[in-house]
């Protein structure tokens, strides 16, 4: 690590200079946006300072318990998130144990197998690798699987007299939701496409960026992007179609019924 | 032909009713009473408990699709899930007659958005008509319709009748349980009892 300089604390304050010019702007022009400014600044920093601190107590403890730990934490984040970003959500349990669920299952194979197969870490679990690597992987398939549940349920309590039209026509609860399913896919799968689209002609990915500041060849630090662009794909992938047909299969039962009394809320 | 005993939703039943081949069923009553549900529940698209069955085949022994091919039900609204009318369609070779007889055979190239409400029920029933049902379970199939079009869809009912084929329908319309020459029940808050006038109950 060459080429790495470190940052003091007064850096970091000088840093949120233009931050603090924007709260004034916003009380001059009476935007309204102070507070949620100021708020979600302060939220941010306490976050990743704390994060800072577990992290660098979880490296020193290497111990494969606490990494584990760490791990099941951020699932469950991971989890939450996904249900509070879904207007309608499924019902009791099924709600947050879908997303958990599906990440568990396409983020944890993922992420082994990275560990595992490409990245040969000693131990295999290493926190410095498997935590920050766990948590892309987490972050995106998070996106993907909420967008995708969110647009399926939405659209489904919308056109449920288009769906049950095609049940009575006979076709099978798979058939009849087949426009639904491959809308909700395509809105979970959208993200990450745009963002291997764009990555690295409108700006460099965070991790890249990273790696390159703290002195990494440019070239090696696109390989490991690459790397991770493709895990993070295919984790999205699998988790966008887990959660979209456990989906469906849930929100229609055995005799090929809609079930929308499974589902719950909506407000828009 | 369809015997239905003891069935019953949370919002309906118990109800019985036996429709023989070639017979066909009016049922009229007051807007809530449950009709909709009673044929939602028989074409098995909401959970119900009792005994139904076509031809002695209860209709738990078939898979769901196949016993709404065979017992066809069409609501008073139909979902519409694509652009094109064609695109709702099958190509059979009796679909172009369907279609003629119910006084719409340039349909097909049309797009959903821009048809009536009435034009929307009687391609439904094409629709339907198209799997060959034994049993039709129609909600108000000619409440949007001009006089000329009732006729069309009532002489088409009349043919499917005469092929055998057993018609429940629900209807507000007072003269239309005559002119098919059915068999007139009521229903009430959930049950049904036989109604007045022509045909006598079974």
């Amino acid at each position: 690590m060459t080429g790495y300089l470190a940052l003091t604390y007064w850096d970091l304050v000088a840093a949120s200079v233009f931050l603090l010019l924007n709260a004034v702007f916003s009380i001059v022009l009476d935007l309204g946006l102070t507070r949620t400014l100021i708020i979600s600044a302060l939220r941010m920093s306490v976050q990743l300072i704390l994060v800072g601190l577990v992290l660098k107590a979880i490296f020193f403890a290497g111990s494969l318990l606490w990494t584990l730990l760490a791990a099941a934490v951020m699932l469950a984040f991971a989890g939450r998130e996904i249900w509070a970003r879904q207007d309608r959500r499924l019902a009791g349990l099924w709600g947050p144990g879908l997303g958990v669920a599906v990440m568990l299952v396409a983020g944890t194979l993922v992420t082994i197998y990275a560990l595992a197969g490409l990245i040969r870490p000693d131990p295999v679990w290493m926190p410095q690798y498997a935590l920050p690597l766990f948590g892309m992987v987490l972050g995106n398939t998070m996106t993907g699987v909420s967008l995708g549940l969110d647009t399926l349920h939405t659209s489904l309590a919308r056109g449920r007299r288009d769906v049950e039209a095609q049940l009575l026509l006979g076709r099978t609860r798979w058939e009849a939701t087949r426009p639904f399913s491959r809308q909700a896919l395509r809105s979970g799968f959208t993200p990450i496409i745009n963002a291997m689209a764009a990555t690295g002609v409108v700006s460099l990915p965070g991790m890249m960026t990273g790696q390159i500041l703290s002195g990494v060849d440019p070239r090696e630090a696109v390989k490991y992007q690459l790397m991770i662009m493709f895990l993070l794909g295919g984790a999205t992938g699998l988790g966008v179609l887990g959660a979209t047909f456990a989906s469906v299969w849930r929100l229609t039962d055995n005799r090929d019924r809609l079930r929308l009394d499974r589902l719950n809320g909506g407000s828009r | 032909m369809l015997t239905i005993r003891e069935l019953k939703t949370p919002l309906i039943g118990p109800l019985d009713l036996a429709l023989q081949a070639g017979e066909a069923v009016a049922i009229s009553g007051p807007s809530g009473a449950g009709k909709s549900l009673f044929l939602r529940a028989i074409a098995d698209l909401d959970e119900s408990t009792g005994h139904v069955a076509l031809d002695g085949t209860v209709r738990d022994a078939m898979p769901a699709p196949e016993w709404r091919r065979k017992v066809a039900y069409v609501p008073a609204e139909s979902g519409w899930w694509a652009d094109r009318v064609q695109d709702h369609f099958a190509e059979t070779s009796d679909l172009p007659n369907l279609l003629r007889e119910v006084g719409l055979a340039d349909a097909l190239p049309w797009e959903v958005s821009r048809l009536s409400t009435g034009e929307r029920q009687r391609l439904a029933l094409v629709r339907a008509l198209q799997t060959a049902p034994q049993v039709l379970l129609l909600d108000e199939p000619t409440s949007a319709l001009d006089p000329p079009s009732v006729d069309l869809v009532e002489t088409l009912l009349k043919h499917q009748l005469a092929a055998n084929r057993a018609v429940l329908i629900v209807t507000h319309d007072p003269g239309q349980p005559e002119r098919l020459g059915a068999r007139r029940l009521v229903m009430d808050k959930g049950q049904l009892t036989a109604g007045a006038g022509q045909g006598a109950p079974a």
